[in-house]
């Protein structure tokens, strides 16, 4: 923030439903951190309100769509991704963001995470990433790390955790990054680029959920969490993807950084290009030329 | 002496806000404030959490971390150049 600008309330406050605070979230919850990331972010990436969207699944982290004082939807768990597509697809001009937890996109929304990723479909995925599926108390995700304990993991997981910028890196999406609620301004300018790439860009948020995940787990509270991502962060920018996973509860070593950044036609962009060649002068373009 | 001629060329303070009734207590911003300007209050709020105070306002530098960090909206700090306001 400039010096200049004189600000006089909180810079996140023009961005909320301030009637509904305080909010549900626990006390000391990472997603409320993020929010305050992609409040400065939108506030810097230059992209008018009325043409900026933001779309989450049923879960803890959904809950940014009802704070948040902007287009807004709250959809269906698992669901958000074929909707931003949706929303992205009658209207290109859109600037369209899903915002949702490691669940709702990883494990009832894979598949759609892994096609938009494919079809390199223009929205940014914020994928706020707890472990676990926090809003129903804990059952065990396809990101929760080895010997992780979760409701439906009593004695630990024993799968293999998925490594989300890996999976979608080889999907063909054109920018991932993984930052952590600790890494507060790296996290803002992530969005600030994702928002402002063209195509399907990923950022993976690692945040504590002390009530669920770390309570469980018996990891202490959310300043312990915040330390040990202080501590424990290795930043890698342009890392190979398949080194970057999240195997161990406790990891030694958390890469972060900005993994991809590479330019490929978006989906819409194929589409026009694709069929105006088949279709000549028939072919009505789609969106801005 | 050394310091007095430092104060007298900062042009800037750090301001902090706190509103105490959307605190949930965490101690996220005194325990990642880089400056040790803010400290706990011994008072409650409604709810019944403890909520931060800008204690040493002469040590802020209105970095705005606080801000970043609360994950309930509570505080936000920035910078105000001297003399403003007076
Ligand atoms: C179709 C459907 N299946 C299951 C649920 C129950 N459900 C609600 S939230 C949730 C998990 C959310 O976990 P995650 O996406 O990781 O987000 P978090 O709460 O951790 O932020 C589940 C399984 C639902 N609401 N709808
Ligand atoms: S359960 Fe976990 S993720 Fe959900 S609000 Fe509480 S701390 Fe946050
Ligand atoms: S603005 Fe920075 S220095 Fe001032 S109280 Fe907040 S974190 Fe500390
Ligand atoms: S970070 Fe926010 S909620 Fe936590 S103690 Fe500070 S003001 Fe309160
Ligand atoms: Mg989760």
């Amino acid at each position: 923030m400039s010096v200049e600008e004189k600000v006089k309330e909180n810079p996140v406050e023009e961005f909320l439903r301030t009637d509904r605070l305080p909010h549900v979230w626990c006390q000391g919850c990472g997603i409320g951190t993020t929010v305050n990331c992609f409040a400065r972010a939108v506030r810097k990436c230059g992209i008018p309100l009325e043409k900026l969207a933001i779309v989450s699944g049923i879960c803890c982290t959904g809950r940014v769509a009802g704070y948040l004082k902007l287009d807004s939807f709250h959809v269906t768990h698992g669901r958000p991704i074929p909707f931003a597509t949706g929303l992205k697809l009658a209207n290109p001009e859109l600037t369209v963001v899903v915002y949702s937890g490691d669940g709702d996109i990883a494990a009832i929304g894979g598949n759609h995470l892994i096609n938009a990723a494919r079809r390199n479909v223009d929205i940014t995925v914020i994928m706020l990433n707890n472990f676990t599926y926090a809003m129903t108390g804990g059952q065990v995700t396809p990101t929760a790390p080895y010997e992780s304990i979760n409701t439906t993991a009593p004695y630990g997981a024993y799968e293999k955790p998925f490594n989300l910028p890996h999976l979608v890196a080889s999907c063909g999406a054109v920018y991932v990054a993984r930052w952590t609620a600790y890494h507060v301004v790296q996290l803002t300018k992530a969005m600030v680029e994702a928002m402002n790439k063209k195509g399907f860009s990923f950022i993976e948020v690692i945040s504590p959920c002390p009530t669920i995940f770390l309570r469980r787990n018996r990891l202490g509270d959310a300043i312990a969490e915040l330390k040990f991502y202080k501590e424990h962060s290795v930043i890698k920018h342009g890392a190979d993807t398949s080194e970057v996973g999240w195997d161990e509860t406790r990891p030694d070593e958390i890469i972060v950084g900005k993994f991809v950044d590479v330019e490929r036609p978006d989906f819409i962009e194929a589409m026009n290009t694709h069929l105006s060649k088949r279709l000549g002068d028939k072919y009505v373009w789609w969106g801005k030329k | 002496m050394a310091t007095a001629e430092k104060t007298k060329k900062k042009k800037f303070r750090g301001v902090v806000h706190v509103l105490p009734e959307r605190c949930k207590g965490c101690r996220v911003c005194v325990e990642f404030c880089p400056t040790g300007a803010i400290t706990m209050s011994d008072g409650f709020n409604s709810r019944g959490f403890h909520y931060p105070e800008f204690t040493y306002p002469e040590k802020c530098t209105g970095c705005e971390l606080c801000g970043m960090y609360c994950p309930d909206f509570a505080i936000y700090g920035y910078r105000e150049k001297i003399g403003e306001g007076e």
